[in-house]
């Protein structure tokens, strides 16, 4: 498949779903989707395009936090990067590591830092962080503030 | 303590401790082992046990979760020991400083005898570093 | 049949970084892996944030030691498609120099320590030593052995002298015929093929299910390499050759890293010798608000960088994606229902930057015994001599 019909083929079969396609440039292409149907597009994306699952990376921003998922097809050199944008009020989206293997770690790691929950998602420990740290602080929130009282932050000098 | 330190001196033992470091302090390290470099000429030898060290080299920033481990490590090796920092992320947490998982420096936790500053130091650096080291304590013991 | 927890972790007496592992055993059989990270989380991620575009490179380079050209080539190859703009002809070669000799010592270096896991400790200061030499080649180049600081968004910071070139080539050259006599001593032994092959095995629906990269996948059979799937640098314009081998085991992870050291020798010669004039450095001005995404093939897998940008001169976020993070996982397709004595050498199979193997957690239950991580290389040795004996190699 070339890239065009990778991208007519996903508009057409995933009409609901998208919000929109921003077309950036000949390897980048980013399409937002609807928070409830990443399972299927994610799946017809990494089982039928061949995709490889890259990351996943998590944003807060001012009115919503944001998901985005990349997924490299090798064959036509293309990075597909789902958007999926999430309320502040519910931070939950369906996992993907029913699927595959490779978005289990990666949905343990935003669950940390950023707070969203993973529905499905069968093991949901801490990854990174110590196990004395304080619950409901999420370091990469943009609201973060410093929780320890005994922290050092000069040198000394 | 004196006699103890005197022995210690003879031919030091070594046990390497990573704090949260990017790697390279630690290879550095490692690689005073290897044939260019060669520590064993001095006798010191990289031991894998803290309970046979003689001196810690520690590096990294502090990171929350492993500043807990070396806390209980350091508690484990036989006193008198000697503490060595080793690159500027044990100094001071050079660029770490601001970070939400580097809360303390490290010579607040354990106490450091020696700083070898560099990012990382050169293996001569370290080597260097630890003669000096020796040759102070030497001194020491001997006035007494 | 009796259960048997050992705990591998955090500090190891040879290896660099902290990490945890919590093997479960019945019998000499492994049937369970539980990884701990997260001894290493400094929070760059949020300290990128704080930091200007241009100063974030010295910072990425300091995520990783051995990785210190990796991580800078991905994030300025994600500021680039921020904008986007393309780097200069010899900028481009220059950067695939330096990733390149980065490689070359990153697999000496694993493949020193691999020879040490398994008793041969010839292997480890061979290894080392010639890495010694690379070593010796980038500090001509950029200044310093490791932590080069060559990259910017744009182009790179310093220029190659024509007249460090024949230094160079000539360094590296001398380099080729010791790493040929290593590459026997380590392919065709008879010991070291009864300890590795069929041990770990990747299959290659695991290195898809998992999303496996870099040479852990190509031993598994997976075709991929960034550098021939979406070309950057000056990866399209020279010759060299992708390793791919099928079995997916320890031994076939040693030959396509061995192997490849001698495609990146090629690939900097070439470059070396053919390295166009001009501009080193773009210079770019200001980063218009937009997302950029870099990826690169690192020794260890690909590299991926996302940064976002709101058009001030800080990033919004910037996340970074190492090969290992995708790796790791792997271990529960590879450990699992293979011996203990083989599990050090798996575990070290991927390259994970990882270590450990001190004990550190005292489990005091009745029936649980304890190994610690000097006990396990030991029964890893000890086997290699037991191996060595009835094969009647000495
Ligand atoms: S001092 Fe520099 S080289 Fe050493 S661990 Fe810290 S950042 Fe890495």
């Amino acid at each position: 498949m070339t890239r065009e019909e990778v991208l007519d083929d996903l508009r057409k079969k995933f009409k609901d779903d998208i919000i929109e396609v921003f077309d950036k440039s000949p390897k980048r292409v980013y399409v937002e989707i609807r928070p409830d149907s990443i399972v299927q597009v994610a799946s017809y994306i990494f089982k039928d395009l061949k995709a490889r699952f890259n990351t996943a990376s998590g944003v807060d921003l001012r009115y919503h936090m944001e998901i985005l998922y990349h997924f490299l097809i090798e064959d036509i050199n293309l990075l597909i990067s789902l958007r999926v944008k999430l309320q502040k009020q519910k931070l939950e989206i369906d996992s993907l590591s029913p699927i595959f293997e490779g978005s289990s770690w990666i949905e343990r790691e935003i669950h940390e830092i950023l707070g969203i929950n993973f529905r499905g998602h069968k093991d949901l420990r801490k990854l990174l962080l110590p196990d004395d740290w304080p619950e409901g602080v999420y370091p990469l929130r943009r609201d973060y503030k410093e929780w320890d009282k005994n922290v050092i932050r000069d040198r000394g000098v | 303590m004196s006699i103890k330190l005197k022995a210690l001196l003879k031919s030091p033992w070594v046990f390497h401790l990573s704090t949260g470091s990017c790697n390279n302090c630690d290879i550095e390290i490692l690689d005073c082992l290897t044939p260019r470099f060669d520590i064993e000429r001095f006798g010191m030898l990289l031991v894998g046990s803290i309970k046979h060290a003689d001196v810690l080299l520690i590096t990294g920033s502090g990171n929350r979760k492993s500043m807990e481990r070396a806390k209980r490590l350091y508690e484990q090796i036989p006193k008198p020991c000697l503490v060595v920092a080793v690159g500027e992320c044990a100094l001071s947490r050079g660029m770490f400083i601001h970070s939400y998982n580097c809360p303390v420096p490290i010579d607040k936790v354990i106490p450091v005898d020696v700083y070898i500053p560099g990012c990382p130091p050169k293996p001569e650096a370290i080597i260097a570093g630890v003669v000096k080291l020796i040759e102070k304590v030497r001194k020491s013991t001997e006035k007494k | 049949m009796e259960k048997t927890i050992i705990p591998i972790g955090p500090y190891h007496p040879l290896q660099e970084e902290p990490e945890f592992f919590l093997l479960t055993v019945e019998g000499e059989k492994v049937v369970d892996i539980d990884v701990h990270i997260g001894y290493n989380h400094r929070g760059i991620e949020k300290l990128s944030e704080t930091k200007t575009f241009d100063q974030s490179t010295f910072l990425i380079e300091r995520i990783c030691g051995i990785c210190s050209t990796s991580h800078p080539f991905a994030y300025t190859r994600a500021v680039e498609d921020i904008i986007p703009i393309e780097v200069p002809e010899r900028a481009k070669y220059i950067r695939t120099i330096i990733a390149e000799g980065e490689r070359i010592h990153s697999h000496l270096l694993w493949l020193g320590l691999a020879g040490h896991f398994l008793g041969y400790n010839t292997v480890y200061m061979w290894a080392w030593k010639l890495r010694e030499e690379i070593l010796d080649v980038m500090e001509i180049l950029t200044g310093n052995r490791n932590n080069y600081a060559m990259f910017k968004p744009g182009g790179v910071r310093r220029d190659i002298k024509s007249e460090d070139i024949p230094v160079v080539i000539k360094k590296i050259d001398s380099i080729v015929s010791t790493l040929e006599m290593l590459k026997k001593a380590v392919i065709d032994d008879p010991v070291l093929h009864a300890r590795t092959k069929g041990i770990g095995i990747l299959s290659k629906e695991d290195a898809i299910n998992y999303c496996a990269l870099g040479p852990t996948a190509r031993a598994s059979g997976v075709a991929r390499d960034l550098r021939k799937d979406s070309p950057y640098g000056a990866y399209d314009k020279v010759e060299w050759d992708m390793i791919v081998t099928h079995n997916g085991d320890v031994f076939d992870k040693v030959v396509v890293r061995v192997l490849e050291t001698f495609e990146s020798i090629k690939i900097i010669k070439n470059c070396l010798l053919n390295l166009p004039g001009g501009e080193i450095d773009a210079n770019i001005k200001d980063i218009p608000p937009g997302e950029g995404i870099g990826f690169i093939e690192a020794p260890r897998g690909e590299c991926f960088h996302y940064v976002k940008s709101d058009g001030t001169n800080r990033p919004v976020r910037h996340k970074v994606r190492a090969p290992t993070f995708m790796n790791l996982p792997t271990y529960k397709a590879t450990v699992i229902g293979e011996d203990i004595s083989d599990a050090t050498i798996i575990l070290a199979a991927i390259d994970p930057c990882y270590c450990c193997t001190e004990r550190m957690t005292v489990c005091n239950t009745k029936r649980k015994k304890i190994y610690n991580g000097k006990d396990l290389i030991k029964l890893s040795r000890e086997k290699t001599e037991i191996l060595r004996n009835k094969m009647g190699v000495k």
